[in-house]
């Protein structure tokens, strides 16, 4: 089955399988590989790509039911060259050990941004409960959130 | 994992959904928010040769009153109704569940029918609407009937939809002026389901008797559980903590847990009772700051 669908701004189109995942197709049939598998059970949430803005897990959606859909990955946080502020919160604050979860922390606290500008420690916890990180303690993530909240806002 | 091969379907219509649901018949699924379906899918504990994807339906997502009713579109997202306003000031009982369930990236996509559809003993919802009194509206080739809820779970995993049927909307009746609810859920962690859970919705009248009484319990039986001798105990009388805890031992009585994981049948079973006090006085309490505010 045709599925066309627009990814970071960019229109593709790709005959698939209607029981491919779009993860799958992310990542093998886009060569976009930045977007992880990890649980493959709709847990972890390093599959989390961002569907008509809203965070879904890729994994977890067929590619067919992207037909006609904006897209957002990691690989579209990046602007002319220049890192996005969450992507330099999470460098200047640690916000990650082995890296698998953090594409998906990535994506859910892109939106989770847009809708909550200036969030409490709190609201970031909740915000990321269906991301999960083995390795860092959440201490770390939530700080480089914090981080891109404030360089979002105009601020140091 | 990857899911058995299967035709998928994408109706823009009602009408066309339920031609292909009738033409297929049990070879089919109807795909909602997927979040139950796709990972049965890809363990294969389901492998439907046709899925029947209704995300493209048009008007099935919608939060609104009227008619005497709350009505919430079958595809409305979990998210939908955690962000929603009306439900938040008006329906507190929903408002707690729909926190509760799954975690906020699920709930961008699961659906409140697909909850009530999929009928797992584990749902939210079920014991939500079983406390609320609601009523489904399925749509089948013969046109739209109302099923009300306390007979609509009839096995774990079972419903009273027919295979050529979609649930189209839930309707809630418009809660009178000190009528309110609580949903209490214990969970091991943000997205598992409940070790058990209960809902409890209230209407208090000018005395300040419950007059009317909804009690649900989450997965502490092969179906969600309609606690109505812990409902008939309140009904009529002054919630004072004496009749609160009897409710709550009669609806820890109705609860017929199994073992595992989560906890043993005797902590599942003291759980409910725990739980149903505290929503019980959760919800008196709401329904009385209604009055105050009023
Ligand atoms: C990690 C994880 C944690 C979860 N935790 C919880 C939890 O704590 N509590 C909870 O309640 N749920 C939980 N869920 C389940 C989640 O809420 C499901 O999405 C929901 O139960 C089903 O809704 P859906 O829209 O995704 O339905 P789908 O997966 O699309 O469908 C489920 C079933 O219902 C049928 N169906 C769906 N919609 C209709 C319709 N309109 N008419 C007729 N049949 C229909 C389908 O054919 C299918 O058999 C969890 C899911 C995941 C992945
Ligand atoms: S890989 Fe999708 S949730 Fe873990
Ligand atoms: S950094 Fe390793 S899982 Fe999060």
């Amino acid at each position: 089955m045709l599925v066309k669908l627009a990814i970071n701004g960019e229109k593709h189109q790709a005959d698939v399988e209607p029981r491919l995942l779009l993860v799958h197709m992310i990542r093998e049939v886009l060569r976009l590989t930045v977007t992880h598998i990890g649980c493959d059970t709709t847990h972890c949430g390093a599959c989390t790509i961002l569907m008509d803005g809203r965070p879904v897990k890729s994994c977890t959606v067929f590619a067919v039911q992207a037909q006609g859909k904006e897209l957002m990955t990691v690989e579209g946080l990046e602007q002319n060259g220049k890192l996005h502020p969450l992507q330099e919160g999470f460098m200047a604050e640690h916000g990650l050990q082995c890296g698998y979860c953090t594409p998906g922390m990535l994506m859910t606290s892109y939106a989770f941004l847009k809708k909550h500008p200036s969030p409490t420690e709190d609201d970031i916890r909740w915000a990321i409960s269906g991301n999960l990180c083995r390795c860092t303690g959440y201490v770390n993530i939530v700080k480089a959130v914090q981080h891109a909240a404030v360089k979002l806002a105009g601020g140091a | 994992m990857i899911p058995a091969a299967f035709d998928y379907h994408a109706p823009t219509t009602i009408g066309e959904a339920t031609a292909l649901l009738t033409r297929l018949g049990d070879d089919a699924k109807v795909l909602s928010g997927g979040q139950s379906l796709i990972p049965l899918m890809k363990l294969r504990l389901a492998s439907p040769a046709h899925v029947v994807d209704i995300n493209g339906i048009p008007g099935l997502a919608y939060i609104r009153e009227g008619e005497g009713f709350l009505r919430i579109g079958a595809l409305t997202r979990e998210s939908e109704l955690e962000e929603s306003e009306l439900i938040r000031t008006r329906y507190p009982l929903l408002h707690d569940t729909s926190k509760v369930i799954a975690d906020p990236v699920v709930r961008n996509l699961a659906t409140v029918g697909g909850n009530l559809a999929h009928a797992d003993p584990a749902n939210d919802h079920p014991a939500t609407m079983l406390a609320s009194g609601a009523e489904v509206v399925a749509v089948g080739p013969k046109g739209e009937r109302r099923i009300p809820i306390a007979s609509f779970f009839t096995g774990p995993f079972a419903t009273s939809l027919r295979p050529d049927e979609i649930l189209t909307e839930i309707r809630i009746p418009l809660p009178a002026a000190r009528s309110r609810g609580a949903y209490l859920k214990l969970e091991r962690k943000v997205g598992d389901f409940a070790t058990a859970a209960v809902a409890a919705q209230l209407t208090l009248d000018a005395g300040g008797r419950c007059e009317e009484v909804g009690i649900g319990l989450t997965n502490v039986g092969l179906t969600p559980i309609k606690a109505a001798k812990a409902e008939a105990a309140l009904k009529g009388k002054n919630p004072d903590e004496a009749t609160i805890k009897r409710a709550a031992e009669l609806a820890a009585e109705a609860s017929e847990p199994s073992a595992d994981l989560r906890g043993s049948v005797e902590y599942k079973k003291d759980l409910v009772r725990v739980l149903t006090a505290r929503a019980l006085r959760k919800a008196v309490e709401r329904a009385q700051g209604v009055t105050t505010r009023a």
